[in-house]
């Protein structure tokens, strides 16, 4: 089994290569730069503009909004990889040459999905945390709980990632990112239906979010992210409302919902090696 | 793992075939590609598939490496079901399709699959891998910006990269030049003679006949023949141009085969296990009874005539014992 195991880090480091290579990174790192030198800008307005208390509870609505931008970028960013990394090598045929050496189907998906995860992770970390870093130096604010954040971040990223990693092996490089993308964004947007919902005391309406968030766990590890980022003054500031708001979360996500993600992620990537493996190449 | 996990009961033993294969089937969709194809490459044996377009032999060499799950049969590489991974520790393959991480270097992609194999082979190795290919140069070149003709000369670097005991070449000269085929050439010929076991692919006639030690043929997803370039060339024909031929002359011609007249030019078919008597004694015999004998040439069934006439008279050729087993 050695060998296998070495196969899959071998794989992972290509993927890493492959997007250090593709200039996948200068692209990220680019409009990273953009946002957060815009995001530096508007922060330092804010700071300028209003009293203390109230740059408070704006920068952390504010802050929760550009990392949204962030994950956006990240999941953009991985989706977009992924197609290419998978769909894209067993379609040009690049993949038959790997998979007649000894590597088990299995420890190939495994690597490329560790390399992205590696990389998407590391990314949505990095940037997030100099975000941070500029809301500090624009208006005082640092989060409550920054690692937590940070982490949930990068387990949105890892979520989406997954997803779109399983859809690579059933359909084309851009097809996969397309859907994995607008899955991401239906998810968004169930949720912030679902918090409307509940702020109105709906409960069917309420539910959309509930169920869409157990599907695809990116939603709820986003909202678990804001509220470790965000102040908690500013969820009083806006009362029974603020679950209306979507850039505001009123919970952090029970051990139980993070233990879900987690089998998720085990779960579709189960499928996704098992429907690969069954793949004619 | 090691060569040496993995062992299932019967197997690896170093004179188990490096191919064997046996009853495969394949169906995409509506279109069954392969019907009932057996065949085995021996150690060291060079091996050349042939037949048209759609005959099915890339789907054929994919379901020997594990690429294609066949609806049905069995495949052993190297003695070993190919199902373990281990199985394909000892092949080379280049594929049909061949395309290379363009973002990496030439030498980056062959020490990659270097690793991958689970060979260690050592950098100086694998530059001699790329020289032998012509690429001793453009090792330290992307990949992106190799022609067509330099991607398939890689495949063949990496195919041969971690020492196989089998080579598994699909349409390997697709894209090269004279030059590039001749090279490709001797390579088969040097994998031959270190004893390292080639199936070879090839629309190349020539280039078959050249290299291959036995030929299988496949057709509409079957095997249409098979056997030795012997035995499928197996008739050999002779072709005088007599003059004053006589009765006698004629039921001397017709003792050594059949017969066949054009003017004054005769064919004679000659059987099989001639052991090289048999041309000279027809020629002193019909000296002898007077006949002028202007010329005697050997006529060579070349194998396209012979791959021709297979393909377009089915059934003509029986299947050899070996291709069934």
């Amino acid at each position: 089994m050695t060998h296998q195991l070495r196969s899959t880090g071998v794989i992972a480091l290509l993927t890493l290569r492959e997007a250090a290579r593709r200039k996948v990174v200068l692209a990220l790192a680019a409009l990273t730069v953009l946002l957060l030198g815009l995001a530096g800008w508007g922060f330092w307005r804010l700071g300028a503009e209003l009293t203390s208390g109230e740059a408070r509870v704006a920068a952390s609505q504010v802050l929760n909004l550009v990392l949204f931008g962030l994950s956006l970028i990240a999941a953009l960013g991985t989706a977009f990889l992924t197609g290419p990394t998978v769909a894209g090598e067993t379609e040009s045929g690049a993949a038959l040459a790997v998979l007649a050496r000894p590597v088990r189907r299995s420890a190939y998906l495994l690597g490329k999905w560790l390399g992205l995860a590696v990389f998407g992770g590391v990314y949505v970390v990095v940037a997030a945390f100099a975000l941070c870093l500029v809301v500090l130096w624009a208006v005082g604010y640092w989060p409550p709980d920054p690692v937590a954040g940070l982490l949930l971040l990068a387990g949105q990223t890892v979520v989406l990632l997954t997803l779109a990693l399983l859809l690579s092996t059933a359909v084309s490089p851009m097809a996969s990112g397309v859907v994995a993308v607008g899955l991401f964004g239906a998810t968004w947007i169930s949720g912030v239906v679902g918090g409307v919902g509940s702020a109105l005391g709906n409960e069917g309406v309420a539910r959309v979010g509930e169920v869409s968030r157990v599907v695809l766990p990116t939603d709820g590890l986003w909202r678990g992210a804001m509220h470790a980022f965000q102040d908690p003054s500013a969820l009083a500031a806006m009362g029974a409302s603020a679950e209306a708001f979507p850039f505001l979360s009123v919970s952090s996500p029970t051990p139980l919902y993070l233990l879900w993600s987690a089998v998720w992620v085990a779960m579709v990537l189960w499928v996704a090696t098992t429907a690969f493996a069954r793949k004619d190449l | 793992m090691s060569a040496g996990e993995h062992r299932t009961p019967g197997t690896p033993t170093p004179a188990s075939p490096a191919v064997w294969c046996s009853h495969l089937r394949k169906r995409f969709r509506r279109h069954q590609a392969v019907h009932d194809v057996s065949l085995q490459v021996g150690r060291g044996e060079v091996v050349g598939l042939l037949g048209p377009n759609g005959a099915g032999k890339t789907t054929v060499i994919k379901m020997l490496l594990g690429l294609v799950r066949p609806d049905e049969g069995e495949v052993l590489l190297l003695g070993r079901p190919v199902d373990d991974p281990a199985a394909r520790a000892g092949v080379g393959y280049l594929p049909e399709l061949f395309r290379y991480q363009p973002w990496l270097t030439a030498a980056e992609v062959v020490a990659l699959h270097a690793r991958l194999s689970g060979a260690s082979v050592p950098a100086a190795e694998q530059r001699d891998r790329l020289a032998l290919v012509g690429l001793g140069e453009r090792g330290d070149d992307r990949v992106g910006g190799f022609s067509k003709g330099m991607q398939q000369r890689l495949g063949l670097a990496v195919a041969l990269v971690a020492r196989p005991a089998l080579v598994v070449l699909d349409e390997p000269t697709s894209a090269l030049d004279p030059v590039g085929r001749a090279d490709v050439r001797d390579v088969v010929l040097g994998l031959r003679e270190q004893g390292t076991a080639v199936l070879l692919n090839s629309h190349l006639i020539g280039e078959v006949e050249r290299v291959c030690d036995r030929v299988v043929i496949l057709d509409g997803g079957r095997v249409a023949a098979a056997g030795t370039l012997a035995e499928l060339l197996g008739q050999r024909r002779l072709r005088l141009e007599l003059t004053g031929v006589g009765a006698a002359a004629e039921r001397r011609l017709a003792a050594a085969g059949p017969v066949e007249r054009e003017g004054g030019t005769w064919t004679v078919v000659l059987p099989a296990d001639d052991d090289g008597a048999l041309v000279p004694a027809l020629v002193r015999d019909l000296a002898a009874l007077g006949v002028a004998v202007h010329a005697v040439e050997p006529v060579r069934v070349s194998l396209e005539e012979r791959l021709l006439g297979i393909l377009r008279h089915p059934g003509a050729q029986p299947q050899h014992e070996e291709a069934q087993r």
